[in-house]
């Protein structure tokens, strides 16, 4: 196949689809065309990535590949890749913004071309982030996926919107640029001054050099997952922002933080990986046993889930840390999983909000005499976020849980906790929301439950079935990154 | 040097239309055939076509990188015009004679970039302030403004007697004034050089608002009529900065050991007393001033660093500061209320104003896609390269980011905040030029290499 037969690659294709719709979107101010074009928009980049899953051969590399003279003078192109966990991502990434889309299809955003047309512009920063190849271009989209993300989020949400995203903001921000003098210091000393990922991966860093700069980008990646103690910004952030907003935040954008570590920290730094692998799983493990305990005491809904993220999160950081076969795997599926569950944890609670005007579980109770379909939807869901089998999460955390196994037996245990605690905290939810006695303010449940939410629901559910009775599809999909990933830690050990 | 001497020409040209023409709004017509021209020449003389030869003994040197700077300048000024006519006539009744003054600078502009003895720096330089203490003062009936001039003049007269005091001193050293022959190795006057060098960075840090020697900057940049702030703190300062630059590294390039660490002080104090203060300011001009300060920290990395990324990246944040600046301070200039409150509710009231000045915003906060990442990232590329003092970009990163603070306060007031924002009429001349700046940002923001390219014809 000849590099000059293609006419735009895949990858160039995903990010330049939804910045131009959404700038479109921005001129479309009557009524609901814009809410319409986001959908369809949406809706094409998820026809483009399937089409993209038949042209996963080497024979078709040009059509994945991609890398542009940008700025020859400091060696660095505009280069994309599109490989399995790149291709994941982006699957994740495009079935979001529908799921987002449909699930608030009922709900009138004040501003909706301004609203629609900054989300698809967020879909286009995430995208770049997930295809780049070099580290300027990483880096540049990287920090773009942030600025439609803090409009989108100071301007629709709760009421300490403002301040809470602005946290947030400030807290990217900082980790954002001491990640840039991360790129400076490797970048000048790779061998050919080139900011491409393989030169990258050739920089000739002493270890102390690199356990001192292993920090710099460690800090971007910890922020944007987050780990813990980085975290703080993360459940006032869920909270506060718009139901799409949050579902994008949390189940799309945290994964830029995993994807980073195996992408670009640990292949980079294997000497300061090697050092200091106990304190970041040290690190994580401390976060999920502390967001779990704290996650059972919670009364808002929003905070719970949030919380709850924070334990998958950081059990993600500690089996990418384990840097084995099993956990790398698990981290693949439940990078996906983890994206599908939450999203469907976020539309049963914008459901629930938007119906009932609360999300205070003490003043729920008994949904499920009124809506068994949201009963039935959402026990799934939450089944899934227990990773029970059969659903998708169990066999992600199952590989993930035995990769931390491998790494240290004491470690797993105290992590395994977290699996009872996230059952307790869980199925408590779901027993004092949709159990139990019904009182006046849950009895008009009915009829919550709009077709185009209705839609999206299902989709999970079907997701969360199908990769739990056959992960495979995964992980096929991501074997490369995979193998090339622990070909180039197995030497490290 | 056909720009020299078109500009201070073009000066005398303006003064002499004041007498002759009596209408105020012809002023800027001219004004903008002058910089039309200005762009011209300095074009027809980059690319060899044609240009003006004089002996001048070495005096000058024209290279390319003076004349890309000149081209930044003009275009600059060009933008500058655009966007503050209205406010010349707004300022007095003597327009023309601003817009003379302006291109007075220019010529001390021209000069002072391109000098190669200490004596034509100093022409330059005092070219370039002489015209700026009247027009910090050109609203004669504002108190304000009066006091900024007062008070300016001050300080620059004696930061001139420093740099004399270190020009005298270096001559006496070395017996020369051309500063790429000068023989700075004798032993036994070591000492002497070393005064002079201080004294001249003492001088030079005045001028372009370094810490400690800063001062000066907020009252006057307070005080000032906003065009002429948003001119003094955009092209005089970077015009400033080249000549600083200039002198360091052709003349004391070779001693860049002795006074590196001097600089990284400086640089140190400007950074985090221009950052800390501006996060104060409840005025947004205020709160431009400091940053103005900040930014001046920022460009002190190409001192501090003395590469070929500092050189370019000197270039790259003349062009993003200054874009972004004059920007930002024209839609000040169109505000009621100066203060933040009195940004509450612009993207309501003026959907474009906010759209542009969120642009010029994020480029100043340095975020991809804008001029200003990449003139942040050419500084602190040249710093970490430099060497081993990497505790200083990293605080220089973390200045940044409170830079963050104040400008979003200013994104936040117009987006976020209800409110009713005022602004005085504004023309489509005036839009359209916003919108041509906020392009010229974003595209130099993707394409930073368009600009670089034209140091190395």
């Amino acid at each position: 196949m000849n590099p000059n037969d293609v006419f735009i690659t895949f990858p160039e294709l995903l990010i330049w689809f939804p910045l131009l719709s959404g700038l479109v979107a921005f001129f479309l101010t009557k009524g609901d065309t814009a809410k319409r074009w986001a959908v369809i928009s949406s809706f094409i980049t998820v026809a483009i990535v399937a089409v993209s899953f038949f042209f996963t051969d080497k024979n078709y590399f040009h059509y994945n590949n991609v890398s542009y003279v940008w700025m020859p003078s400091i060696g660095s192109s505009f280069a994309l890749m599109y490989d399995g966990m790149g291709r994941m991502l982006c699957l994740l990434t495009a079935l979001a913004f529908p799921l987002a889309f449909l699930t608030t299809y009922n709900t009138n955003y004040a501003k909706p071309n301004h609203f629609y047309g900054l989300m698809l512009l967020s879909q286009t920063g995430l995208m770049g982030v997930f295809c780049a190849m070099d580290a300027l271009v990483f880096y540049f989209f990287w920090e773009l996926a942030i600025i439609p993300i803090y409009f989108l989020a100071s301007l629709w949400g709760g009421e300490r919107r403002i301040q809470v995203t602005f946290k947030f903001f400030v807290y990217t921000f900082v980790a954002s640029l001491l990640l840039m003098v991360g790129i400076i210091y490797v970048y000048l000393h790779t061998p050919d001054h080139s900011f491409a990922l393989s030169s990258f991966l050739k920089a000739a860093l002493s270890p102390g050099q690199e356990k001192f700069v292993f920090w710099l980008f460690f800090a971007a990646f910890a922020v944007k997952m987050p780990l813990f103690p980085f975290h703080t910004w993360q459940p006032d952030a869920y909270e506060q922002a718009a139901a799409p907003v949050t579902m994008i935040l949390s189940g799309v954008m945290v994964k830029m933080g995993v994807f980073a570590l195996i992408r670009w920290l640990i292949p980079v730094f294997p000497h300061a990986t090697g050092v200091f692998t106990p304190i970041v799983i040290g690190l994580a493990v401390t976060g999920m046993v502390y967001a779990s305990l704290i996650a059972w005491v919670q009364d808002d809904l929003k905070r719970l889930v949030a919380y709850s993220s924070i334990v998958h999160v950081g059990l993600m950081c500690a089996a990418i840390f384990a840097r084995n076969q099993s956990g790398v795997e698990g981290v693949m599926l439940q990078m996906f999983n983890h994206g599908i569950n939450i999203i469907g944890l976020w539309i049963v609670v914008e459901l629930i909000e938007s119906h009932f005007g609360t999300r205070k579980i003490s003043r729920l109770g008994g949904i499920a005499a009124s809506t068994p379909v949201l009963t039935i939807f959402l026990v799934i869901i939450a089944l899934a976020n227990i990773a029970l089998p059969l659903t998708n999460a169990f066999v992600g955390e199952f590989l993930m849980f035995n990769g931390v196994f491998q790494y240290g037996k004491w470690t797993a245990a105290i992590a395994l906790i977290t699996i009872i605690l996230s059952a307790v905290y869980t199925l408590n939810m779901v027993q004092k929301v949709f159990y139990g006695n019904t009182n006046a303010l849950t009895a008009s449940g009915e009829g919550m439950v709009k077709r185009s939410a209705a839609v999206a629901l299902t989709v999970v559910v079907i997701l969360i079935l199908l990769l739990g009775i056959y992960p495979k599809l995964l992980l096929d999909l991501t074997k490369d990154t995979v193998n090339e990933f622990i070909s180039r830690v197995a030497g490290m050990l | 040097m056909s720009s020299i001497i078109l500009s201070a020409l073009w000066g005398v040209v303006m003064m002499f239309s004041g007498i002759f023409l009596k209408k105020k709004s012809l002023a800027k017509y001219i004004a903008l055939l002058g910089i039309a021209a200005l762009l011209t020449v300095n074009f027809l003389e980059y690319y060899n076509i044609w240009y003006i030869y004089a002996d001048i003994r070495q005096m000058l040197k024209f290279t390319s990188f003076g004349q890309v700077f000149n081209a930044i300048v003009f275009a600059c000024t060009l933008l500058f015009f655009l966007l503050n006519a209205s406010e010349f006539e707004a300022m007095g009744p003597d327009v023309y004679e601003y817009y003379a003054l302006i291109f007075f600078v220019l010529c001390g502009v021209g000069i002072a970039v391109s000098f190669n003895t200490l004596l034509m720096l100093f022409i330059g330089i005092e070219i370039i302030t002489i015209p700026l203490y009247i027009l910090a003062g050109s609203e004669k009936r504002n108190l304000r403004s009066n006091e900024a001039s007062i008070k300016y003049f001050l300080m620059g007269v004696f930061s001139t007697g420093i740099m004399l005091m270190g020009i005298a001193f270096l001559y006496g050293a070395t017996g020369t004034f051309y500063i790429d022959s000068m023989n700075l190795g004798v032993e036994s006057l070591r000492p002497m050089i070393l005064i002079g060098i201080v004294l001249l960075m003492v001088a030079m840090s005045f001028k372009v608002s370094a810490a400690p020697f800063h001062f000066w900057v907020p009252d006057v940049y307070d005080g000032a009529p906003t065009a002429v702030t948003s001119f003094m703190a955009t092209i005089v300062k970077v015009a400033s900065f080249v000549a600083f630059l200039h002198l360091f590294d052709t003349a004391f390039g070779k001693m860049h050991a002795d006074w590196q660490l001097l600089i990284a002080l400086i640089t140190a104090a400007t950074l985090f007393i221009g950052n800390i203060t501006a996060v104060f300011q409840q005025s947004v001009k205020r709160m431009l001033a400091y940053s103005s300060v900040a930014h001046a920290g920022f460009m002190m990395f190409a001192l501090w660093s003395l590469n070929t990324f500092a050189r370019e990246g000197l270039i790259l944040y003349a062009a993003a500061y200054s874009l972004a600046t004059i920007g930002s301070f024209a839609v000040l200039a169109k505000m009621k209320d100066y203060s933040l409150e009195g940004f509450n509710g612009l993207g309501k009231t003026q959907p474009l104003l906010a759209l542009t000045n969120t642009i010029f915003l994020l480029s100043l906060t340095g975020i991809p896609l804008t001029a200003g990442f990449f003139a942040k990232y050419f500084m602190l590329m040249g710093a970490v390269k430099s060497g081993t003092h990497l505790w200083l970009v990293i605080f220089a990163v973390l200045m940044a980011a409170v830079s963050a603070y104040y400008y979003f306060r200013v994104i936040q007031a117009m987006y976020f905040k209800e409110g009713n924002a005022q602004v005085t009429p504004v023309s489509p001349v005036f839009r359209i030029t916003l919108c041509v700046t906020a392009a010229l940002i974003i595209l130099l923001g993707m394409f930073p290499g368009l600009l670089l390219k034209g140091l190395y014809y």
